[in-house]
């Protein structure tokens, strides 16, 4: 035990370093891949074939096919037609390409399932388009969909790790050079797993944070507080 | 000496709009004039809503025409159907907005927000102008010490009021109500009633729909009854509730229980 802790010492802040670059890829990919994604899904709102059909098969391909797949694609091959990116740029292209495609999906049906009515009123007030998108509709689906965008965001956070077949210098493949060092995986993959752990919890945390703090009208006290005999039985209120 | 009638506000002239198969209005006429306050109604599927819808250009007519304040919106000569351009659509939109059965108030709004949304976004109102206005609109309709609630915090008949007051906040010279009192419960609609009352009496022009008899004999000037796409019959209250002439509307008016002697 003691040789591991002093192990510990010398190697933690190696595999910090892995997890910082770990954050960067997806803070990066996941800024990307939002943008990304939320223009895939508008295009795929239109109601102009040129623009959907292209998109879809975007979305398809990319979904379809296993992202350890297309990282190789993008880091090994590429380079063949004369496009040579580093691996931490590669590992961010491939992220972003992937979690766009799924994105574009999450934002369209929140983007459909804002409710009629108020698209209705918003026209019925004079509002171009435009403007009813940008200032009622997409506000409210993108607060609607944060708890999936959350999941992605950790999701994302998780699938960095392949990243490291295409030798970025990660929290895994830190995790890699630290065994072929000191020969102790049992303790290194279990330090790897509470640092995934750390991070993805606490992104969930800030989700959930960030959702409240969007969602003005829930933070209030409940208009009707409940009587006396709605508490005793058990303070559920219907 | 004979009065002249007040200008016409919205002119229909052979209106017709179907989906597909279903030919929804057949052709229809109407005129609402300045101050009126013209109600529909009519069996459930004749078209009243559909109508409301192509006058706001919610949903297109196909053939017929269409004017509001002397400008067409669409128009129709022997070969020929146009509709004007959206921009203008747009604009006439914003002249006659409309009140909905479900109140469909933006729900990430507070009730202030939802009332100024309009003059902000649509007619550039700089904002500081655009709190007054909206608090004076809030303030017909008795909602002013709402003001900062979220629609879910509000009972039906206070998220009605604040449609309403979203509306009057455009300044509009007509307000379109598609039975704007049928999703309250009994206990609100007389409230909401009254304020619509109250804005025809201060010489708004008003054009409801509305199932609601004694609402339509409380607040109409002129009354249509809408079936199968086409207005049948409209007049006076009294004209429909105690002397209807079509066999259709007297029988509509004796099953809705609704006759007036």
């Amino acid at each position: 035990m003691s040789v591991f802790w002093s192990e510990l010492q010398e190697y933690f802040p190696f595999l910090l370093k892995g997890a910082e670059i770990t954050l960067q890829l997806s803070i990066i990919s996941m800024a990307f891949g939002m943008i990304l994604g939320f223009l895939t899904a508008v295009g795929r709102l239109s109601d102009k074939k040129i623009i959907r059909w292209p998109l879809e098969a975007y979305v398809e391909i990319w979904r379809d096919t296993p992202l350890i797949v297309q990282l190789l694609l993008i880091y090994f091959s590429l380079p063949e037609l004369g496009i040579v990116l580093s691996a931490f740029w590669a590992g961010v292209l491939g992220l972003t390409l992937n979690l766009s495609a799924y994105l574009s999906e999450v934002y369209r049906a929140a983007i459909l399932a804002v409710d009629q009515g108020q698209k209705a009123a918003a026209l019925s007030l004079g509002m171009s388009p435009f403007q009813m998108y940008r200032r009622l509709i997409i506000p409210q689906a993108f607060v609607a969909c944060l708890p999936t965008q959350g999941g992605y965001f950790i999701a994302l956070l998780k699938d960095c790790s392949l990243v490291s077949f295409i030798s970025v210098n990660e929290l895994l493949r830190h995790a890699t050079i630290m065994i072929s060092n000191t020969f102790d995986s049992m303790n290194t993959y279990l330090m790897v797993a509470i640092i995934y752990f750390c991070m993805s919890f606490t992104s969930a945390r800030c989700v959930s944070w960030l959702e409240r703090k969007l969602t003005p009208s829930r933070n209030r006290k409940p208009k009707i507080k409940p009587t006396m005999s709605e508490m005793s039985e058990g303070g559920t209120i219907i | 000496m004979t009065i002249e009638p007040p200008p016409p506000v919205i002119t229909l002239e052979q209106i017709y709009k179907s989906y597909g198969d279903n030919t929804v209005l057949r052709g229809v006429d109407l005129t609402v004039r300045q101050g009126e306050a013209v109600f529909l109604i009519g069996p459930s599927g004749g078209g009243k809503s559909t109508l409301l819808r192509c006058i706001n250009f919610l949903e297109r007519p196909e053939a017929g025409t269409l004017t509001f304040l002397g400008e067409p919106l669409c128009s129709q000569n022997r070969t020929n159907f146009s509709i004007a351009p959206e921009k203008q659509l747009r604009q006439a939109r914003s002249r006659m907005p409309m009140v909905f059965q479900q109140f469909n108030l933006f729900s990430h709004r507070t009730v202030l927000e939802n009332v100024m949304e309009g003059p902000v976004t649509v007619k550039k109102t700089p904002k500081s102008v655009a709190v007054c206005l909206a608090r004076e609109a809030l303030d017909r309709v008795h909602m002013l010490q709402k003001q900062d609630h979220y629609p879910d915090q509000l009972s039906g008949g206070q998220k009605q009021r604040v449609a309403i007051a979203r509306a009057l906040a455009m300044e509009p010279p007509v307000i379109l109500f598609d039975e704007p009192t049928s999703a309250l419960d009994p206990e609100l609609v007389s409230g909401v009633q009254t304020i619509i009352s109250d804005l025809s009496g201060q010489g708004l022009t008003l054009l409801v729909v509305t199932h609601d008899p004694a609402f339509v004999q409380s607040t109409a000037h002129k009354v249509c009854f809408c079936d199968d796409g086409h207005i049948l019959e409209s007049g006076t209250v009294s004209d429909i509730y105690t002397n209807p002439r079509t066999e259709r509307v007297q029988k509509f008016i004796l099953s809705s229980g609704s006759r007036m002697t």
